[in-house]
């Protein structure tokens, strides 16, 4: 039996797994996923729980009911891999030999990369949204909050779903406005960007959302260290923000076994071909999801595009011929902008985020870079397909490359 | 894409000043450019201008961490030496381009 083993059962690993499960012969190859974790979070849905639009059992399933029943399942922390061996070590001591491995690790949130952050406010009147216990805790706050200033910082780049901020203080704004104490509150977002976003027609855009519903952006602040006392967020060049409420974006990093096993930059992403999801390092060894460094957005889309590409390749790989498929860096971004409406953007390594219509030229339904309701409608959808046909690995009628079809490019 | 004279040389930039041809770069050029931002290189600067440009040759992707990670200087003291765009400023003395995630 030749073996492939597939480190992380996250939505990649996930995904990843049911491909090729469905696709190879059972009798010929071995599938077994690695994972420390027996819960599956629908991430999307942890931006909605603050505002008490989604509760925590919206977005936890066991891990195990989207394996499928003939794939092998270790739930064990992974020690290192060991490339040269072709081996896979675990933290209780145990060893896993693969003829190809893919790794799907994710990234993480690092609070205690900044001095000061998981202080005496940790849970008080500090909260991250990336993490369900966070999202949780913040939502008990706002229940009985009588308002102040509302800060949102974002610590680092990368970090995953560079879209989810600029939601949260849009959503914020709408919960506010819906309580009837928007004049209370004060919001500000903090970012180590030159704008609101990446590029450049999408950050015209949404910084005019954001005039239009009175949120300061303040960019080019990188965070240095949270003062618990004073309640202030200050940059390395001695900035001073105030706040009563503090969400913070913490600093993300790649899996620590990604250091361990030596594969990793310094942020503990995997070098990885930007095209083919191979590692740099071994032939044998494949990436996919927020694990790798690739320079594109950090998020699910991503990981479900690139995971058609890398089935493809790694049939190829499999039998020993040319691996043909390439990646473009296709992401596509539902943004939620409060009051039932959203925004959605699509781009690649090579295209930014243009206004026009998708997945249909002309027709849509949805609008590129335009606020509508049903581009809001979308993203309540995508909870159902990404439980139901996304993690399971069948078809999405969207293709893995991005198209210009739909896009508009002669704006200036 | 323009041609500008720095230290008697004829460079290509983009509209935001940053040079499209690495190789063309020398520590001349980077004094001249720094000078336009009212910034005297030193020493340490330069050793911080190496250090991306062997960076981006290997196609690393460049952050502040990573320059503070570096040995060279920790994020403070890149602050000092490059005052109000650590990155910005120093990716474009080095003659690379501007670092997507730029600050």
């Amino acid at each position: 039996m030749k073996k492939i083993l597939i480190l992380g059962g996250g939505t990649a690993g996930t995904m990843m797994a049911n491909k090729l499960f469905k696709a190879l012969d059972r009798q010929e190859w071995e599938i077994t996923i690695v994972d420390q974790h027996k819960t599956h979070y629908y991430q999307p849905g942890f931006l909605f729980i603050p505002f008490g639009i989604y509760k925590k059992s919206d977005v936890i399933k066991p891990k195990g009911d989207f394996f499928p029943a003939g794939v092998k399942v270790i739930y064990q922390e992974i020690d290192r891999v060991e490339g040269e061996e072709n081996r896979v070590h675990l933290m209780d001591g145990s060893s896993l030999k693969y003829d190809f491995l893919i790794i799907a690790t994710g990234t993480q949130t690092c609070p205690d990369e900044t001095p000061g952050l998981q202080g005496a406010e940790w849970y008080k009147s500090i909260f991250d949204f990336y993490t369900v216990e966070g999202a949780v805790a913040l939502q008990n706050f706002f229940k009985t909050w009588e308002g102040g200033k509302l800060v949102l910082c974002i610590s680092e780049l990368p970090f995953k779903c560079p879209v989810a901020p600029i939601e949260f203080v849009c959503l914020a704004e709408a919960y506010f406005t819906e309580k009837g104490m928007r004049d209370k509150v004060d919001i500000t977002y903090v970012t180590p960007l030159p704008g609101a976003f990446t590029k450049p027609i999408a950050t015209r855009m949404l910084s005019q959302l954001m005039d239009e519903k009175n949120i300061r952006v303040v960019p080019e602040f990188y965070l240095e260290s949270v003062d618990n006392e004073k309640k202030v967020i200050k940059s390395y060049d001695e900035v001073e923000i105030p706040f009563d409420v503090l969400t913070i974006v913490p600093v993300n990093m790649g899996s620590a076994m990604v250091e361990r096993s030596g594969l990793g930059d310094d942020m503990n992403y995997v070098e990885t071909d930007k095209e083919t999801m191979q590692s740099k390092k071994f032939e044998n060894i494949f990436v996919l999801g927020d694990a790798a460094n690739l320079p594109t957005s950090k998020a699910g889309s991503v990981a479900h595009f690139a995971s058609e590409i890398l089935f493809e390749n790694m049939m190829n790989a499999m039998e020993n011929r040319p691996m043909t498929a390439k990646f473009d860096g296709h992401a596509n971004c539902y943004i939620e902008t409060g009051y039932g409406k959203g925004a959605l953007i699509d781009f690649n390594y090579y295209t930014e985020p243009l206004p026009g219509t998708f997945p249909l030229p002309g027709i849509g339904p949805f609008g590129l870079l335009k606020n509508t309701k049903i581009n809001h409608y979308g993203k309540m959808v995508f909870r159902w397909i990404y439980w139901h046909i996304l993690l399971r690995g069948k078809e999405m009628p969207i293709e893995a490359h991005m198209t210009m079809a739909g896009k508009k490019n002669d704006i200036d | 894409m323009a041609t500008k004279t720095y230290a008697g040389q004829a460079v290509e930039v983009n509209e935001e000043g940053y040079m499209t041809d690495a190789s063309q770069w020398n520590k001349e050029i980077a004094s001249e450019l720094a000078k336009e931002d009212g910034i005297d290189l030193t020493d340490k600067h330069f050793e911080v201008l190496e250090f991306l440009r062997a960076a981006n040759e290997k196609g690393e992707t460049l952050t502040i961490r990573r320059v503070g990670k570096s040995g060279i200087v920790d994020i403070k003291g890149l602050y000092q030496l490059f005052p109000g765009g650590p990155l910005k400023f120093s990716s474009k003395f080095a003659g690379i381009p501007k670092p997507a995630s730029c600050i």
